[in-house]
């Protein structure tokens, strides 16, 4: 693999810009779990009293729902699932200090914008190879929100965690530019 | 008349669901290996070869090939020699998906009320189940586990019957490039022409369980399916959208009878996580 970049977190603006859409990289240390409804609960939670459940400043969101862990596994198999779903909260998580997210799919255009204006980049993760990915989640802690079961907040500990820099800073879009170079028929023109 | 007991069904139904869910059909895994020989973006190449992976993991390690283990899908089609004992079907398929749920490590993704609370039902009941009585003394029931991420970009339209067979290429393949790296390509596409509004969905969710490669018996539909793969596998989407030659594994399609006045199509699409088992009892 080309380009292959270890990487901690929290993530520093320094590592933000060093990031360049396409970039491989393995991810290491804390990232933290939440999709829809936990989402919707956190925003509503600091709209009410302006707190978040963890201090999100440097920190990435996994959007992810895992399967309950089989006896012997930290945790279940564990894919990303569409970010799109999250953009309408995105931007303000950016806004309170968020630096990355991972998930699968297209980004819309006031996340894209957002992370060049907050300085912050989104990954994909391989949608669907949740058993593989699974294998580099070492440890797992209830954060917030376990009435939620699969889509409480949880805190995972993630060893050389692999994904790709799908929106960068610098306005780059991996689909968009990975897509452009295959496309010999484009439904615009049907 | 034949007996069948409610606690065969959900026994049978329990198997079904765990194995449908660690182990991906042998014929779409033959396919994925086909695909990446073909495969000539360096990403879509590598990206195929982990799904082979993921799978051997799922099968070996008896864990869910994927997180999302799906809303549990149901087409049961009952002969009407069958008489069902001890018990009410709908509850012993119920109970088989209960079972399996905790049991098997499955993720509960049902929210009981799609707009209001959205609490999880915490077992993935109630499973959606289509009847259909046929002639016999066996139950034949298929299992769809279909994911949130590929049925989110699934899509339904009323063309005019002046769209004709253009409209409908345009459509299947628009939704095929809208659905994108959203929906977690190499797809197979279940296509529904004709019926009603409800009736080409239900349509194109059935047409997911035929064979991989199986083209329809009417020579005219078996061709527009061929057409469908060819031109979808032109427009560059590529295993998990990251771009290439393989964005479709399969299309399939199924047509009904439709009003004079109408031409519905659906497009049901299905991520690589492509888990259609049959049983028959």
């Amino acid at each position: 693999m080309e380009n292959v970049k270890r990487i901690n977190t929290p993530l520093t603006d320094e590592t933000i810009e060093n990031l360049k859409v396409g970039d491989r990289v393995l991810l290491n240390g804390v990232i933290y779990t939440a999709r829809d409804a936990a989402h919707k609960r956190m925003l509503e939670e600091y709209e009410k009293t302006g707190k978040l459940p963890f201090d999100i400043k440097g920190q990435v969101i996994y959007y992810v729902g895992p399967t309950p862990p089989k006896p012997g596994q930290v945790i279940g198999s564990a894919g990303p699932t569409t970010a799109y779903r999250m953009d309408k909260y995105t931007p303000k998580l950016l806004e309170l200090g968020l630096k990355g997210t991972i998930g699968k799919g297209w980004r819309g255009k006031e996340v894209k914008e957002a992370l060049k204006k907050y300085k912050a980049v989104y990954f994909a993760a391989f949608g669907g190879l949740a058993a593989l990915l699974s294998k580099h989640i070492v440890e797992v802690e209830m954060v917030a929100y376990e009435d939620l079961g699969t889509e409480a907040i949880r805190k995972l500990t993630v060893k050389d965690f692999p994904v790709i820099v799908a929106n960068d800073i610098y306005g780059g879009d991996i689909f968009e530019e990975g897509q452009k170079k295959y496309r010999e028929l484009d439904v615009l023109s049907l | 008349m034949r007996e069948i007991s409610a606690k065969h069904i959900k026994e049978a139904v329990k198997k079904l669901v765990m194995d449908t869910e660690y182990n991906l059909p042998s014929d779409f895994v033959k396919a994925i290996e086909e695909a990446k020989e073909k495969e000539v973006s360096e990403i879509g190449k590598e990206i195929l070869g982990l799904i082979l992976k993921n799978a051997e993991t799922a099968k070996t390690e008896q864990v869910a090939y994927c997180q999302d283990t799906g809303y549990p899908v149901f087409f049961v089609d009952i002969g009407q020699d069958v008489r069902i004992t001890d018990g009410y079907i709908t509850d012993a398929i119920n109970e088989g998906v209960r079972e399996a749920t905790k049991e098997g490590y499955l993720r509960a993704s049902l929210a009981y009320d799609p707009v209001f609370e959205r609490k999880n039902t915490k077992d993935n009941t109630p499973a959606l189940i289509y009847y259909n009585i046929v002639p016999g003394d066996k139950i034949k029931i298929k299992f769809a586990a279909k994911g949130g991420g590929s049925e989110n970009q699934s899509k339904q339209v009323m063309l005019k019957p002046a769209d004709g067979l253009e409209g409908v290429k345009k459509f299947v393949l628009s939704s095929i490039a809208n659905a994108g790296p959203n929906a977690c390509p190499p797809f197979t596409v279940g296509v529904g022409i004709g019926g009603t509004f409800d009736y080409s969905t239900v349509l194109a969710k059935k047409a997911l369980f035929r064979h991989i490669g199986e083209r329809h018996p009417d020579p005219k539909i078996a061709k527009l399916e061929e057409e469908l793969i060819e031109e979808a596998n032109k427009l560059g989407v590529g295993p998990l959208g990251f771009g290439g030659k393989i964005t479709v594994i399969d299309v399939k399609i199924e047509i009904a009878p439709s009003h004079i006045a109408s031409l519905p199509v659906a497009v049901n699409i299905q991520c690589h996580a492509a888990r259609h088992k049959e049983i028959e009892i």
